[in-house]
């Protein structure tokens, strides 16, 4: 179980196959993977390699991915307008 | 990377350092049963394993004739020990020992240069000489730069009375042994013992050789001259389980670098790094009275999953009670990354972050972040302001307190 960070995906960004695939292919620790029909999956495994990058947030529309600090103040690194 | 004696002896007489007759290693029990026939007379047949402690073991054997030096090769070859297998039997002639001396050039890490040291009573453990009788212990540091003076070597040597005849060979001995040190850039050039024959000549009974690891490719030539595998990796003892599971974590990812791991026996587990700072912090550990249960390096920003698995094989080690998580100012490793990969370890293990982190000192790239992980676990945490020495003592208190 992942202890230090969660990722939130919109499930209409996990439906687009190709933002799919720009998810899968910006993320530098594998977080992301294609599923059945190209849709989207969380590696939980993965999750606390997240780098706190932001290049997941960068190609997706604002507020559909989501970046969840589990420790200190909670942050919730999301893209704004 | 050490030498094995017969590889050293090589090394040796390519400088002029004399060896008993004979001197070469058999790999079968005819071919002892040659040496010794060539050599004439009595012998002595000596197990080839990089480890200490072979006489009482059954390694090192006498013959007196060809049949008997077959019959001694065949025992020898049979045996195990210390975890080694011998890589051959060497036979040399045995030779009528009128006195042991004493001769090695290492490295003075507090100096920063090499010393050779010298002393009329060989055959025992240097250690022991120096404590018991420093009187007959002689040092002298000599230069990385300046060519090797013959003169150097008659000065120490004299200075413990040695005169005449001997004195000059001895010189040439020495002055050839630290040319072998610094051409080669060795760590340790040492012959144990030096005997001195009831001839008056002096030959060299043991050697040791450790050749700086880094070193193995620019002195590829003298390996090759010596069957040495460049390549060949070589510890005084065979690998541990822990550390063949240390190595085995770090070849699975190869993001960053957590292994290299060394077993101690200690009770405070180690995950240090930063180049030399892991040595500078394995030391100040020792310094403040700390006894490490072994030493280990990350660096290179390893990932979360390899530092947890890292911190889960420390804690599995018995006797290990707490562990300190240490490196010098990093920029190349991320803080908040090894927060969690150690953090994560520690609670797979099933124990708390607070009780079993005894410090966690890595100042660097992502401190803040790494800090806010740390002080959610109450872990005990600190940042630049603390020396390394003062983190280990920490460290230190700590395991003190229980
Ligand atoms: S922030 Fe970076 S590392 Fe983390 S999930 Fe997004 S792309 Fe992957």
């Amino acid at each position: 179980m992942a202890l230090f960070i969660d990722v939130e995906v919109d499930p209409k960004v996990a439906a687009d196959s190709e933002l799919a695939r720009k998810l899968v292919e910006v993320c530098p620790v594998n977080i992301f993977a294609l599923g059945k029909q190209d849709k989207l999956e969380v590696v939980e495994k993965n999750l606390d390699e997240c780098t706190l990058c932001e290049l997941c947030l960068a190609v997706a529309a604002p507020g559909s991915v989501k970046v969840k600090k589990l420790y200190g103040e909670r942050e919730v690194l999301v893209r704004r307008e | 990377m050490r030498f094995y004696e017969f590889e050293a002896k090589q090394l040796f007489s390519k400088y002029g350092i004399p060896l008993p007759a004979g001197s070469r290693v058999a790999h079968s029990p005819e071919e002892a049963a040659t040496i010794a026939e060539e050599i004439g007379g009595p012998v002595v047949l000596k197990a080839q394993v990089l480890t200490g402690g072979r006489m009482k073991a059954g390694g090192v054997l006498f013959a007196d004739t060809p049949s008997e030096a077959a019959h001694a090769a065949e025992k020898i070859l049979g045996l195990v020990i210390k975890g080694h297998v011998p890589r051959g039997v060497l036979v040399e002639a045995r030779a009528p020992v009128e006195q042991e001396y004493y001769l090695g050039v290492t490295w003075d890490g507090f100096a920063r240069l090499p010393v050779m040291v010298f002393s009329d009573m060989g055959g025992i453990d240097v250690e022991e000489v120096a404590e018991k009788h420093p009187e007959h212990i002689a040092k002298r540091h000599f230069s990385t730069i300046y060519p090797f003076s013959d003169y150097m070597a008659k000065e120490l040597i004299a200075s413990l009375g040695v005169s005449g005849t001997n004195l000059l060979r001895l010189t040439h001995i020495a002055a050839q042994l630290a040319r072998a040190f610094r051409n080669h850039s060795l760590t340790l050039a040492e012959i144990n013992p030096l005997a001195r024959l009831k001839d008056g000549r002096f030959v060299c009974l043991d050697g040791h050789v450790d050749l700086e690891d880094d070193a193995r490719e620019s002195q590829r030539q003298i390996l090759q001259e010596l069957g040495i595998d460049p390549a060949e990796k070589r510890q005084a003892r065979p690998p541990t389980e822990f550390e063949i599971r240390g190595a085995e974590i770090d070849a699975s990812d190869p993001r960053g670098v957590a292994g290299n791991v060394v077993e101690f026996d200690g009770d405070l587990g180690l995950i240090i790094g930063a180049g030399g700072g892991s040595l500078t912090l394995f030391d100040a550990i020792r310094k403040h009275g700390g006894r490490p249960a072994n030493y280990c390096e990350i660096g290179g920003n390893p990932s979360v999953a390899k530092t947890c698995a890292l911190t889960k094989l420390i804690l599995s080690k018995p006797g290990v009670k707490k562990i300190a998580v240490m490196m010098n100012v990093v920029s190349n490793t991320r803080v908040d990354l090894v927060a969690r990969g150690v953090i994560k370890g520690v609670l797979e293990c099933g124990y708390k972050p607070s009780e079993k982190i005894a410090i966690f000192r890595i100042p660097g790239s992502w401190e803040s972040e790494g800090f806010k992980i740390l002080k959610d676990y109450g872990v005990d945490y600190c940042d630049r302001t603390v020396s390394m020495y003062e983190a280990a003592g920490r460290a230190v208190a700590k395991m003190r307190e229980g």
